[in-house]
């Protein structure tokens, strides 16, 4: 037999019981359809985690106090202690050769005011060069200088969030807004950046030259955190032991006792959070396979009903010449329409569902082709392991026994 | 040349647990090309299981069973599928035809295990229905067709795929006095043809129409003989009075 007319006599064979057919399709529709949707999101928030992160820049060091340390060894973590200062930041930059831009990070949330408007945002200190460390260029008008770190003015550049909360259809360019009632004026707006990879929004944020943060705003002596550049990416771990060894010095910490800060490289971070994400892809797309799974086995029921009730239409077949392989192919054929058409629908209705899902979500839903076509050819696989016990049962049977089932 | 059929001791056994059934007792028959032979006997004669022998549709518990001078007794399953394909026709007494397939379709059946091309097949089909008179209700449903006319497509496909033999499992058991004759003049005019046609029937009458009658009783041969005066069915129905459908 030729595979066309295989495939017109399945197709007929389905058609005479339509209901039946769609139903047992729609288990490998909804399999599909949710392992193309689950995979998407998955891999939507891997793309999205990537970018982020080559965006913060690659060759980031983040240098962060250590966690406090209470009686019985109890730690509060990372980031507890304060114990990194501006000098320690002038130190690295001064002795560090492997490191070549850095700022200390000085986070706090303040009620920004500009006219009658205002907005609470993140107000964060750094030096002028933020930008480059970041990879986060200015959108219009200027970064702050040198100079204004020296002077700690009151200057800061503005992100799209503050800016369209403060300014809507104004150039905030030169203007004054008031930060803990003291007037800063805004010298630049910062490119937008969007959401980061656990959905902060990074355009909501003041930046003002760190010196300023620390007198004017916090009135306090230590910083939040020291972000670096390497000079070369291939040199990241040698700013990394350069500037322990120098903050080891500087902190006065004897060989054998622990670190009271920590040396954080983005590709950890990134390499962390990209294999979290792989890791919710699979788990995403392994809950979606059992939906498919379960499809299969509606298609195996449904088989080998079918291959009961049509006993006699097979007895009919091998009477006039059917061999086993035949019959075999023929209810393969049948399983392999149901579960590649349901596959095809399947794709549609996954891609529609990952489209829905992100336009409510605002959730990067990725589908990609590769993605596809692996459901396209799972969805056949399932119909052909599924469909083979049924299939090989028809082929078995007794031509006489068929030919009298009633 | 040797004989179509020639059966040796043939023996069938159908064994159910403890109990046997001797179904068939050693059966020695020859038939030629071009013979119309009818089977005859009473219920549970054995006549049915010679007849799935006959059609590869079944193997003998023992005996041989020669095909045009081939040993066919051994063949496996695919073997016998291929000479069920290429050399039998069945004709079963309930038609047997595939429901929701139209009468084209089921005629072509055969023609879709022999790996001839679509297009060929159809008209091979074509040609088959007009032999039993339905060249017109190629693409009528089984249950749009009387059951006259379901045999007639039942035998055109038997015919499609020039078989040497025709069997035919009580092919008039289920339709009226007229409409039995009717086959028969159709078994008739394929057997003028050089067709072998072998049919089993409980009905003297029918077997009247074939030119040798072989009476079975418990498994056994009791009676062989040639039909002195066989009735012409194409005849006959034209002196029937004519019907109105
Ligand atoms: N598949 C089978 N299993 C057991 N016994 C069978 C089977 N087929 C036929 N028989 C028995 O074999 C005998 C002959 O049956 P069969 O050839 O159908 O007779 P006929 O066609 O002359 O009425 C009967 O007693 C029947 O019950
Ligand atoms: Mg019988």
């Amino acid at each position: 037999m030729r595979y066309i007319q295989i495939l017109k006599i399945a197709y007929k064979a389905l058609g005479r019981n339509k209901m039946r057919s769609s139903l047992t399709m729609l288990g490998i529709i909804i399999g599909v359809a949710a392992v193309i949707a689950m995979v998407g999101i998955g891999q939507g928030a891997k793309n999205m985690v990537n970018a982020q992160i080559a965006s913060l820049g690659e060759n980031l060091l983040t240098i962060f106090p250590g966690s406090q340390m209470g009686g019985g060894g109890f730690r509060a973590g990372a980031g507890t202690m304060m114990n990194l200062t501006d000098d320690d930041a002038q130190a690295i930059k001064d002795n560090c050769p492997a490191v070549q831009w850095i700022s200390p990070v000085i986070r706090t949330g303040a009620q920004v005011v500009a006219g009658n408007l205002n907005w609470g945002t993140s107000v964060e200190g750094y030096s002028p060069e933020f930008p480059f460390i970041r990879s986060w260029p200015i959108a219009s008008g200027a970064f702050f200088t040198e100079q204004d770190v020296k002077g700690a003015t009151k200057v800061c550049v503005l992100g799209k969030t503050v800016v369209d909360n403060l300014f809507p259809g104004q150039d905030p360019i030169g203007q004054i807004i008031r930060i803990r009632k003291l007037p800063f004026k805004v010298i630049g707006l910062l490119s937008p950046k969007g959401q980061n990879a656990f959905g902060r929004d990074q355009d909501d944020i003041v930046v003002a030259p760190h010196t300023t943060v620390l007198r004017k705003l916090t009135g306090r002596d230590h910083i939040n955190s020291i972000i670096v550049s390497a000079t070369d990416r291939n040199r990241i771990d040698e700013a990394s032991n350069q500037i322990a060894e120098l903050l080891r010095q500087r902190h006065k910490i004897l060989s054998g006792q622990e670190d009271d800060f920590t040396i954080r490289s983005q590709l950890d971070i990134a390499s962390a959070a990209t294999s979290t994400s792989g890791i919710m892809t699979i788990l995403l797309g392994a809950i979606a396979s059992v939906s498919l799974m379960v499809g299969g086995i509606g298609i195996m029921n449904i088989m080998l009903v079918s291959v009961t009730e049509r006993t006699r239409e097979i007895g009919i077949r091998m009477a006039v010449g059917a061999k086993g392989r035949d019959i075999m192919i023929q209810f393969l054929a049948e399983s392999i329409v149901l579960s590649l058409v349901g596959g095809v629908i399947g794709i549609a209705l996954g891609v529609l569902g990952a489209k829905v899902i992100s336009a409510l979500l605002h959730w990067p839903v990725f589908t990609s082709v590769p993605a596809m076509a692996i459901s396209f050819f799972f969805a056949g696989f399932v119909g052909i392991f599924f469909g083979f016990y049924p299939a090989r049962k028809a082929s078995l049977l007794d031509p006489i026994e068929a030919l009298r089932y009633e | 040349m040797p004989p179509l059929i020639q059966i040796k001791d043939l023996v069938k056994v159908y064994r159910l647990g403890d109990y046997e059934i001797h179904a068939l007792r050693g059966i020695d028959l020859s038939i030629d090309r071009g013979e119309f032979v009818a089977i005859m006997g009473p219920s549970g004669s054995g006549k049915s299981t010679l007849m799935h022998i006959l059609g590869c549709l079944d193997r003998p518990t023992s005996g041989r069973y020669l095909l045009e001078g081939s040993d066919i007794s051994s063949l496996d399953r695919n073997n016998r599928a291929e000479i069920r394909n290429k050399k039998i026709g069945f004709v079963f007494q309930s038609f047997n035809l595939l429901s929701r397939t139209s009468a084209l379709e089921n005629v072509e059946l055969p023609l879709l295990y022999n790996g001839s091309s679509a297009r060929d097949n159809i008209e091979r089909a074509r040609k088959a229905l007009a032999q039993v008179g339905l060249e017109d209700r190629g693409n009528s449903y089984p249950n749009q067709l009387s059951g006259g006319q379901q045999q007639r497509v039942a035998i055109a496909r038997a015919l499609v795929n020039d078989p040497t033999i025709i069997l035919a499992d009580e092919p008039t058991g289920n339709l009226d006095t007229r409409t039995s004759i009717e086959v028969m003049d159709i078994f008739q005019s394929l057997n003028r043809n050089g067709i072998t046609v072998v049919i089993i029937t409980h009905e003297a009458d029918i077997a009247s129409y074939t030119k040798r009658n072989i009476a079975f009783r418990d498994g056994k041969i009791v009676k062989d003989a040639a039909v002195t005066m066989t009735r012409n069915a194409g005849a006959e129905i034209e002196s029937l009075p004519p019907v109105e459908d």
